[in-house]
């Protein structure tokens, strides 16, 4: 029955007519199903991979679920939460029609129920493996990333789903904030129940007229949807995967193409099982009920995606193409043309933002590029956690410089290191084995992610035990770029890539790869003045989208250092060191090396140059002097 | 007793070869068996006395492909009532067979004649000409009388003369291993017969392959037969109910990632971790129903987790008038637990998954939660209940284990390692290349050099570190009241920020299977130790291990050791000796093995290690503590201009070489582990007499450096550090015998150490009292010397009884030819206050009368 909803302007229906026909052909072929199966999927696959095809596709990111059609191919850009056990289920099976006693055989991949009259008995079924992954929108996502790529996809909003009215405004998600949930809470299950699966479409119409556009926000109140992030929205859904899910890791950022399943049945079950759980299976009894709440939750609100396709993602920024560079030559040479200009542009900017400072400004472009791009053994090569101390802790600027960055980066969080968060908040992630699932965390982020901590919101007065923990967690992920997820009995450590700015008054308590000290340039009584003049600072959107492609590209550029210039830096080192061997340790070098490599990629230079190391040591060497300085007028120990 | 079929001459002519499938194995069958195949073809059903096998006809049934391999109605051979002709004159004497629930609900097998068909074309019903015709139960390739003989033969037969399992400790291992053990049930009483699937595969494949694809048939087959021949042997015995056998170690999957649809119904064994058990759950087996109107009682067996209520009574016909009677219905406990993938086990960046099983009777409460477990069972999936009101279900099975036998692996085991988690570190190839390797000469600093290839040169260091992950050998001398010798050793690092300490702790950490990493500043006493917790669910106190237990034959990594609390820091003293932890925390008081090597990075108290200070000074430890470690490194830059253009070549090419680059290098992290692996697990090495003696003379050199300026530069401690570090060389080679070269190279990294860390910076003399009582002779004899100086000075003064502090500082250093230091002087001024001859407060001295 997937043919029947599709629509005939689809650019896919071709492609989908195909997927039925696994039907048909399990009907009639009796499990030789596999040599089509796989011809259709790469046909689509094919499909995709064309050029503007994909953005025809809704996305559930987009799309609130009950616009989008049951059955229907939809995307998902999310990230991967949990992955639960591998399930089994029925990939051929046979049913026997109760009134003829004709039998049938029919297919249950992609699918999560199965036709009415399933025989057990039947030898003819064939007995498959899937697994599902738990899978939640990218958190941190920015609000810009989620406004231009579903702009992109006005298109595809429509098509899906014939009784999508597009004459109705989407609602915000401030809307739907403020709006009464109780109504829609009862409205839900009633909905679900009512309508059979098989003529979802012609429910749909009816549905849409008497509700409100509204399911996430009723959700969080029954149903913890497990986002690492407080506070975020969005759909979360249980993605199946039916091929090499080993490639697939934990907190890989996807765009999952797959067919919608919603069906009411799914939650219906899940009704149900209490009443009838007096009888003695000795399979369902066992699933507490938070099991079952988290593995099989209602499907109106988180669907399940049976996944067709999957794209891993290297980045999230709408506006750059979703190929890979090195495929996009034109754009690749147009941007890294630009990019010196830009930068320009982009350190002036940060030069108002940091009142003026000009080298913390420089840093601060270095910091938003870095990326671990490598590991050796146990080392994270290409860090650079910034330290910016000095923040000014009055007129909220740290709040305000977070905003500045959250407008140029695709994710982000704000991480305000209060005593209260710091002793309450769970940042590493947790199974829970009472559910069976890894409750996340806020430091389960995807890579690339921007986190900002706000020490200058931390106070005196006394960790606990999880304060500890949760500190501790946080250098971690700085000094190793890994976090340790807590399994009860044992850790685990997974390796991340989250670019760590702590902004801080003194020195921060965490460690970091470089510190720089902010020198305001603006006198303290102007400050209130000129810091509202930043966020005043009426920046176009096309310059703002310079900045985002810019500060994107860089990361995902290629780098390397000829032998030549690997000579001359070696001089370099060994001549400081002879001069004085305290000016410069081998940490030092260390970091040089990756101030050097992220100066050159900032400059568009996928190689490191004579000019470039120069740079380096001469900004490393203002920051190192600033330190001093710093140091002699607090006459502290750093 | 036993039927003609097991005679010796029948069991001669019989398998001394293994075929490969039941129907080759025709011709040599026994005569009985071929006399039974004519039996049933001809209809007559006769209870032959000698074979308890239901013997029922049915023409040949197609395999049954479908998910369910099992037959589904059926009969569970050792539940036929006792008068059946099954049981008939088997010499069991009334001893109750017991349900075995773990088994699945399969309560019949019937045989099926098969025209000799093999089990893997579907539903064909060949028939080969010469082949007799057998019979196997419905739907499997099993045949009860050849499968049962051949196990009683495997029983009565089968020895393993290597074996090292310490289930098989103090059975002579030339005789029959399983006969012996039938011996030890007679005597115990504990009708439980554990099988090891690997010594069945050895003896007879063919029935290895049967146990492995059918066990809800062949494992009953099992029982039988081991009942028969326990019966036979032990008449006079008196068990509690019969004999089950319980296969382990069945080589069909390790790990549970790779369970796969193929694997259902058949034995598996994985390996995991116990995460949750749930409460017991009795479930019931046999319901008995009694007739309300006419008290007519009938019991009615749990077929796959129903029971079909009798709708008529027999007796008086009359309908719905039978109830189920609770107390009278037979139950078996059951309990649910959940067992995860051990962390080992997972590829990097997944989560781990986890499996269902269920434990029935006697196997409940065997484990508990963080249990490290092999579990031997029957995979099963069952699909979802179609619910009557529903017209479509969901497509997905559930799926779980039925628990046949548990094996701790984390238990203390008598011998050492147990024998599979060998087999599964070393196969024999790597076993070759692990040998191959220790056969270079170079071995030593191959492997010291692959050690954590990122962070560059202190070669010594690595080396140090290399001997402490391979270990000494583990002596035990509790019999001379000595306890445990400590077999670790334990390194610490000192040495300036940014000198890479925490990387190399890091590198350690990941590279040891039982390696902790804790950081001196976050840990507290508790959390390196061990404490109470009230369990949240049973209100139980549980005891939680910290770091040091956790380790136990690991490493433990601690950084930022001079940041720890001198609480926290205390209890590493018995630990680090004695190897073992007191605990005595609300009301548990106990002693747990914490047989850790202890890796330890320290910073300097002032930002910048002072070379003008002893060690002790520097990172301000409590020498007791000290002296506890084996090796004591200094990460110190060394100033060179060599060193420092290899060191910025190193790290230029950190930054640009690609991964393979360096990969091709060095050695492997995975080969490391498993060298340090094999090596830790067999080679322990014994002094040999030279060894002995190129060690006294080294102990009678480090003895005499120190004794001709009146020092003492070494003591028995160090002697065992020798030891230790000579034993872990040797293991570096795979040698079995510690040789002088051995004791060579521990006297070189000894030496190495000490003249790091030991070095007197005021006479530049190598002085262990150093490290031993936290001064160095030299600097005590000073110590006195100042002391005395002041005290005259103070008499000098005459009769003040207060003086100024920066005065008297200023007279003494105006009196003295030597520099007096702020230090010296008021560890002079602290000597005199011990004397009671003055007090310090503030700024002021004071003189007491």
């Amino acid at each position: 029955d997937l043919c029947t909803h599709i629509h005939t302007d689809n650019p896919h229906s071709e492609t989908f007519t195909e997927l039925c026909l696994l039907d048909v052909l399990a009907a009639s072929q009796n499990n030789s199903n596999s040599g089509w199966e796989t011809k259709a999927v790469e046909f689509f696959q094919d499909q995709l991979k064309e050029r503007d095809t994909h953005t025809l596709v809704p996305s559930l990111n987009d799309v609130p679920l009950h616009y989008l059609k049951p059955n229907s191919l939809v995307k998902f850009r999310c990230l991967i939460q949990d992955m639960f056990d591998p399930e089994f289920y029925m990939g051929v099976y046979e049913t026997v029609d109760p009134s003829t006693k004709t039998k049938m055989l029919r297919c249950g991949k992609y699918k999560d129920v199965t036709e009415c009259g399933v025989d057990f008995n039947s030898r003819n079924t064939v007995t498959a493996e899937r697994q599902t992954f738990y899978c939640v929108p990218i958190p941190g996502e920015n609000p810009w990333v989620k406004e231009i790529s579903s702009s992109c996809l006005t298109e595809a909003r429509v098509v899906p789903s014939t009784s999508y009215a597009p004459s109705r405004q989407k609602r915000s998600y401030e809307e739907d904030d403020d709006m009464d949930t109780q109504p829609q809470k009862q409205r839900e299950p009633h909905a679900g129940m009512k309508i059979p699966s098989e003529h979802h479409g012609n429910g749909d119409c009816k549905r849409q007229e008497t509700e409100a556009p509204s399911s996430q926000t009723a959700s969080a109140s029954h149903l913890d949807l497990n986002f690492p992030l407080p506070g975020e929205k969005g759909p979360s859904c249980l993605v199946k995967v039916y091929e090499d899910w080993d490639r697939f890791k934990l907190n890989d950022t996807l765009e999952v193409y797959g067919i919608l399943s919603v069906s009411p049945a799914l939650s219906a079950l899940a009704d149900e099982k209490d009443a009838s759980s007096s009888l003695l299976d000795p399979a369902e009894s066992m699933e507490t009920a938070e099991e079952q709440r988290v593995h099989s939750p209602p499907a109106s609100l988180v669907p399940r995606l049976h996944m067709l396709h999957a794209k891993p993602l290297p980045h999230n920024n709408p506006l750059l193409p979703s190929a890979a560079l090195e495929d996009n030559s034109a754009f690749l040479s147009s941007t890294l043309s630009e990019m010196a200009s830009v930068r320009e542009e982009i350190l002036s900017y940060f030069t108002h933002v940091l009142l003026g400072d000009a080298l913390a400004a420089e840093y601060l472009i270095l910091h938003l590029i870095s990326n671990v791009y490598s590991r050796r053994d146990v080392l994270p090569l290409g860090k650079f956690t910034l330290n910016l101390s000095g923040c000014p802790t009055v007129a909220s600027y740290t709040e305000r410089f977070y905003q500045i960055i959250q407008q140029l980066v695709p994710s982000s969080h704000y991480l305000a290191m209060s005593l209260q968060n710091m002793n309450q908040m769970r940042l590493v992630p947790k199974k829970d084995y009472v559910a069976n699932r890894l409750v996340s965390g806020a430091l389960q982020l995807a890579r690339n992610t921007s986190l900002f901590l706000d020490e200058t919101q931390l106070e005196q007065g006394q960790l606990d035990t999880t304060g500890v923990r949760n500190v501790t967690a946080l250098g971690n992920l700085i000094s190793w770029q890994k976090v340790d997820y807590d399994f009860n009995y044992h850790q685990m450590e997974f390796p991340c890539n989250i670019n760590v700015l702590i902004a801080s008054e003194g020195r921060s308590l965490l460690p970091s790869d470089c510190q720089i000290h902010l020198q305001p340039q603006v006198a303290p009584s102007h400050l209130e003045e000129s810091l509202s003049s930043i966020h005043m600072h009426p920046q176009a959107s096309s310059q703002l989208n310079k900045f985002r492609i810019y500060l994107s590209m860089a990361r995902l550029l290629d780098y390397s250092i000829s032998d030549e210039v690997t000579k001359s830096v070696e001089d370099d080192f060994v001549d400081m060191r002879k001069d004085d061997p305290q000016s410069i340790s081998a940490e030092d070098l260390h970091r040089m090396l990756v101030v050097a490599r992220l100066l050159s990629l900032s400059l568009g230079q996928t190689s490191l140059s004579r000019d470039s190391w120069l740079r380096a040591k001469h900004i490393e060497m203002l920051r190192r002097s600033r330190m001093e300085q710093h140091k002699c007028v607090n006459g502290n120990e750093p | 007793m036993s039927s003609p079929t097991s005679t010796p001459g029948g069991r001669k002519r019989g398998r001394n070869t293994n075929p490969p499938t039941p129907s080759s194995e025709d011709p040599t069958s026994p005569p009985s068996q071929r006399r039974r195949g004519q039996d049933s073809s001809t209809g007559d059903l006769m209870p032959m006395p000698t074979s308890p096998a239901t013997d029922m006809l049915s023409p040949a049934a197609p395999q049954d492909t479908s998910l369910f391999s099992s037959p589904r109605p059926s009969v569970q051979p050792n539940e036929v009532d006792m008068s059946s002709p099954l049981m008939y004159g088997t010499p069991m004497r009334g001893t109750p067979a017991r349900q075995r629930p773990d088994l699945g609900s399969v309560r019949k097998a019937p045989q099926v004649d098969l025209h000799s068909e093999p089990p893997s074309t579907d539903g064909a019903v060949a028939s080969e000409p010469n082949a007799g015709q057998r019979l196997v139960i419905w739907g499997t390739d099993v045949n009860v009388g050849t499968c049962k003989e051949k196990f009683q033969r495997f029983l009565q037969r089968f020895t393993d003369p290597n074996s090292t399992e310490d289930e098989n400790a103090g059975l002579d291992l030339n005789e029959p291993l399983y006969m012996q053990k039938l011996e030890e049930i007679s005597v115990v009483g504990d009708p439980v017969l554990n099988v090891n699937c690997r010594h069945v595969q050895s003896f007879d494949a063919e029935l290895y392959r049967q146990l492995i694809c059918y066990p809800q048939e062949v494992i009953p087959t099992f029982d039988m037969a081991v009942n028969e021949l326990f019966f036979e042997r032990f008449p006079d015995s008196i068990l509690e109910y019969q004999i089950q056998v319980r296969p382990y170690n069945a080589l069909k999957t390790r790990n549970m990632r790779s369970l796969n649809p193929e694997d259902i119904d058949q034995l598996i064994t994985i390996s995991g971790m116990v995460i949750r058990t749930s409460q017991l759950i009795p479930e019931m087996q046999e319901g008995f129903f009694q007739c309300q109107v006419c008290a007519y009682s009938t019991r009615v067996e749990v077929d796959r987790g129903r029971i079909a209520e009798p709708a008529v009574c027999r007796n008086c016909n009359n309908t719905h008038s039978l109830a189920l009677v609770h107390n009278r219905s037979v139950f078996s406990d059951k309990q649910m637990i959940k067992v995860q993938e051990s962390p080992e086990d997972m590829p990097a960046g997944q989560t781990p998954h986890t499996t269902v099983v269920y434990a029935h009777n006697d196997l409940v409460d065997k484990v508990q939660p963080g249990d490290r477990v092999n579990i031997t069972g029957i995979y099963r999936a069952v699909p979802m209940r179609v619910n009557p009101r529903q017209n479509n279900v969901k497509s997905v099975y559930k799926t779980h284990i039925d628990a046949i036998h548990f094996r701790k692996t984390d238990e203390k085991r008598l011998h050492g390692l147990d024998e599979e988690a060998e087999q599964k570190l070393f196969t024999e190839d790597r076993v070759q290349t692990l040998k191959e390797l220790a056969a270079k000469p170079d071995v030593y600093e191959r492997l010291s050099s692959a050690l954590a290839p990122s962070i560059y040169e202190h070669e010594d260091i690595k080396k140090g570190i290399l001997l402490q992950l391979f270990g000494g050998t583990r002596k035990d001398f509790s019999q001379t009241g000595r306890g445990n010798f400590r077999a670790e050793v334990n390194i610490l690092l000192c040495g300036d920020p940014g000198t890479s300490k925490s990387q190399l702790l890091q590198y350690v950490y990941n590279l040891v299977p039982r390696g902790q990493y804790t950081s001196g500043k976050g840990s507290s006493a508790v959390g390196l130790t061990a404490y109470v917790m009230k369990d949240p669910e049973t209100r139980q106190l549980v005891l939680q291990t910290g770091a040091l237990v956790l380790s136990d034959n690991g490493i433990c990594c601690i950084d930022e050791f001079d940041k720890m609390s001198d609480n926290t820091r205390s209890v590493l003293h018995e630990v680090m000796e004695q190897q073992t932890l007191s605990i005595a925390k609300a009301g548990i008081i106990c002693q747990l093995n914490a047989r850790t090597a202890v890796l330890a990075a320290a910073n300097p108290v002032e930002s910048q290690w002072n070379p003008k200070k002893t060690t002790i000074e520097n990172i301000q430890l409590p020498h007791t503590l000290l002296s506890r470690f084996d090796l004591i490194f200094l990460m110190l830059d060394p100033q060179d201009e060599a060193y420092d253009r290899r060191l910025a070549h190193h790290l230029v090419s950190l930054y640009y070489q690609s991964e393979e680059q360096m990969e091709e290098e060095f050695l492997d992290m995975a080969v490391l582990k498993d060298y340090i692996a094999y090596a830790r697990t067999y080679i322990s090495p014994r002094l040999s007499e030279e060894a002995s003696q190129a060690l006294i003379e080294a102990y009678v050199d480090m003895r005499k450096i120190g004794s001709g300026r009146g020092m003492v530069s070494a003591y028995p401690r160090q002697l065992e550090s020798l030891i230790r570090l000579a034993e872990a060389h040797a293991k570096v080679r795979f040698s079995e015998k510690v040789e002088s070269i051995d004791v060579e190279e521990a006297k070189r990294l000894h030496r190495e150490a000490l003249k790091q860390s030991a070095t007197d910076p005021r006479t530049g003399f190598v002085d262990i009292s150093i490290l031993t009582t936290g001064m160095s002779a030299t600097a005590r004899k000073r110590k006195e010397e100042v002391a005395q100086a002041l005290k005259k000075l103070i008499q000098a003064k005459g009769k003040t009884p207060a003086m100024k502090y920066q005065q008297l500082l200023d007279d003494l250093r105006g009196q003295s030819e030597t520099a007096i230091t702020k230090e010296l002087f008021d560890e002079a001024l602290r000597a005199l206050a011990d004397e009671d001859y003055l007090t310090v407060t503030g700024k002021t001295v004071r003189l007491l009368a």
